[in-house]
């Protein structure tokens, strides 16, 4: 179990995630393997319903009944230096990691807090319960945290309801909870979809600051190929609850060796791109909808969707193929790309 | 009353007053319920008479200067018993709403929160719904013997279904909202996200409910020692006193009328705050959920 390189922190291989139903099994992840550095931050981009939200929710083993993991390892590096697999982790043993070691913040800023206590009290029961400290020790790091997020005046607005914030305020909330017990991964699930654009890119420069002060690393789930320029380091593209692409952020953007990622980004705006080509250029959308995860077709999971198929897409489900120095493509034709 | 819910003083005391300003009816049954509650408290110093204290010279005598409710057939005080029972009776009502409280929260949380024991439970409670609640405090009074605590317990768990039938289908809302998944994200333990997030958010229909069985629980007493399987006879309560003074309901019917007015008043006014409870914390709960 220690076959980890020292440098990984977080190591996804072959995870299945299962959905049982009434004898039907929905296969929400099908063999998803990638891993994550120490310190820097990797994005799973997808769409609605492609298992980006269920892998991260595997990771944190947070699935609820009828969603299993069926097979696959999730080796994390604890801060002790031990290679845990958290798939195979007892419910007591992932509690503890829960918070002291992997937080998660979630895409809700409105309701992800609870409107009963104020935000002082819900960061403060967050530091008593994983650090032996007494109440005033947790409200000076209640202060600090707030600070540490940017929140204006910590010093008053910890005595504030969550229906006293905006948005953008809750979300540094939310930050700084999941912040409470200096977690070494964090993973961030859609954190910026519900916020303004500008909001969101304030969000997404205190987290890339954290980062840095902190040294965390941070696995980052997003539909939005911006948000994932911005911030990521490495990419994992999913489509139907497996990965078709994995790249450096340079390397995805420069070269895309899928039909998926480039009809990706291919239907994402580009203002500065438009006003500076000569011709406007129109967003392509991809023709068709995402395969319901019970009647995938036979073959490659995009081919009905593919402008580049060919009939030996249907033959089989492809690997994922090298595209180049750590550069991997599901598409029997990358080298056409 | 939405304006009452949007400023944060909703959670205190304050707008509750406010609300009894308005209405008039949630006035009028807290005032009542203060009287009653006083009456009880009060009534080893504001008695008249020793409610046990014979005086065969003084039996069945209608309301007067001296009696203010009459006699019974032994010539006691029907003023001074009714509010000494009122301690008994007011007695049994609260601690009923303790027991069929904690029953009907650990019930209700269980079945909400684990999957596994909800068809079960589910199951039990609706049984218990089905029957009569008289009768099922009948049999259970029967089988555990007369005594007070016996027919508190009894009632408790009369009344611990209803309780549970509605934590459990709060506690099948919260548990799925996005507060309590970031909090299990955060690594709360089960227990503690039951305690901190669910039963902080169940505390006004906890509350409201609570009124209501006050009420059904002192009623529910009153018919049971009517029905001589209550309470000791010895230890006056609204209901016994109502039933050994039926015999008498032609000739000195102040006998059984005080006490059915003490328990009509009690059972009005309960109701009454608890519908204007309701008025004062629904919005909020609609709001934040």
């Amino acid at each position: 179990m220690t076959d980890l390189p020292e440098d990984v922190i977080l190591s996804v291989e072959d995870l299945q995630t299962h959905f049982v139903f009434r004898g039907f099994v929905a296969r929400s992840v099908e063999g998803v393997t990638f891993s994550l550095t120490r310190g820097k931050t990797a994005a799973i981009v997808g769409e609605s319903g492609s298992g980006k939200s269920v892998t991260s929710l595997s990771i944190m083993r947070l699935l609820s009944s009828p969603g299993q993991i069926a097979g696959g390892r999730i080796l994390y590096r604890a801060r002790d230096g031990r290679v845990l697999d958290l798939a195979r982790l007892s419910a007591r043993e992932m509690r503890r990691i829960r918070g002291r070691e992997i937080a998660m913040i979630f895409q809700e800023p409105m309701t992800s807090l609870n409107p009963l206590f104020t935000v002082g009290d819900q960061i403060g029961e967050m530091i008593t319960l994983h650090q032996p400290v007494g109440r005033a020790e947790a409200r000076r790091q209640v202060i600090e945290l707030l600070d540490l997020v940017e929140i204006p005046a910590a010093a008053t607005r910890l005595d504030d309801y969550p229906h006293q914030m905006s948005g953008g305020m809750r979300q540094r909330v939310m930050i700084a909870l999941a912040l409470a017990c200096r977690p070494s991964l964090l993973i961030a699930d859609e954190p910026t979809t519900a916020l303004d654009v500008t909001v969101q890119a304030q969000i997404l420069d205190l987290l890339r600051r954290l980062q840095s002060e902190l040294g965390m690393s941070i696995l980052f789930i997003t539909h939005n190929l911006g948000v994932v320029a911005e911030i990521a380091h490495d990419v994992v593209v999913m489509y139907a609850g497996r990965v078709v692409e994995q790249a450096s952020v340079r390397t995805l953007f420069a070269h895309q060796k899928h039909p998926y990622t480039k009809g990706l980004l291919a239907s994402t705006p580009n203002p500065g791109r438009d006003l500076a080509g000569s011709e406007r250029q129109r967003l392509t959308p991809i023709p068709g909808t995402v395969p319901s995860i019970t009647a995938l077709p036979p073959g490659c999971v995009f081919e009905p969707r593919c402008g580049y198929a060919i009939p030996e897409c249907r033959a089989g489900r492809p690997p994922l193929f090298p595209a180049g120095p750590d550069h991997f493509s599901r598409c029997i034709r990358h080298e056409i790309m | 009353m939405a304006a009452v819910a949007s400023s944060p003083a909703a959670y205190g005391g304050a707008s509750f007053l406010g609300l009894l300003v308005r209405r008039k009816t949630v006035l009028f049954g807290a005032i009542i319920l203060i009287v009653v509650v006083a009456a009880a408290l009060l009534s080893p110093w504001i008695a008249p008479y020793a409610p046990a204290k014979l005086s065969l010279a003084n039996r069945l005598k209608p309301p007067s200067a001296q009696h203010l409710f009459g006699t019974d057939d032994f010539g006691r005080d029907v003023f001074s018993r009714v509010i000494v029972a009122g301690r008994t009776s007011l007695t049994v009502g609260f601690s009923v709403v303790i027991v069929s409280t904690v029953l009907g929260v650990i019930l209700g949380l269980l079945a909400g929160f684990f999957r596994r024991l909800d068809g079960p439970i589910a199951r039990v409670i609706d049984a218990m719904m089905a029957f009569p609640d008289i009768l099922l405090a009948i049999s259970l009074v029967a089988a555990l013997g007369p005594s007070a605590s016996n027919v508190i317990l009894a009632l408790g768990i009369v009344y611990a279904p209803r309780l549970a039938r509605i934590i459990r289908a709060s506690t099948l809302v919260i548990r799925e909202l996005p507060y309590v998944e970031a909090a299990r994200a955060l690594g709360v333990s089960t227990p503690r996200i039951m305690a901190n997030h669910v039963l902080r958010n169940l505390a006004s229909p906890i509350l409201v409910q609570g009124t209501f069985i006050f009420a059904n629980a002192m009623l529910a007493e009153a018919g049971l020692s009517f029905l001589g399987v209550g309470v000791a006879p010895s230890t006056p309560t609204w209901g016994t006193m109502i039933s050994q003074g039926r015999q008498f309901m032609d000739s000195a019917g102040w006998i059984m009328m005080f006490p059915g007015l003490a328990v009509v008043l009690s059972v009005l006014s309960l109701q009454l705050v608890g519908d204007g409870l309701r008025d004062m914390l629904d919005p909020r709960l609609s709001k934040d959920l």
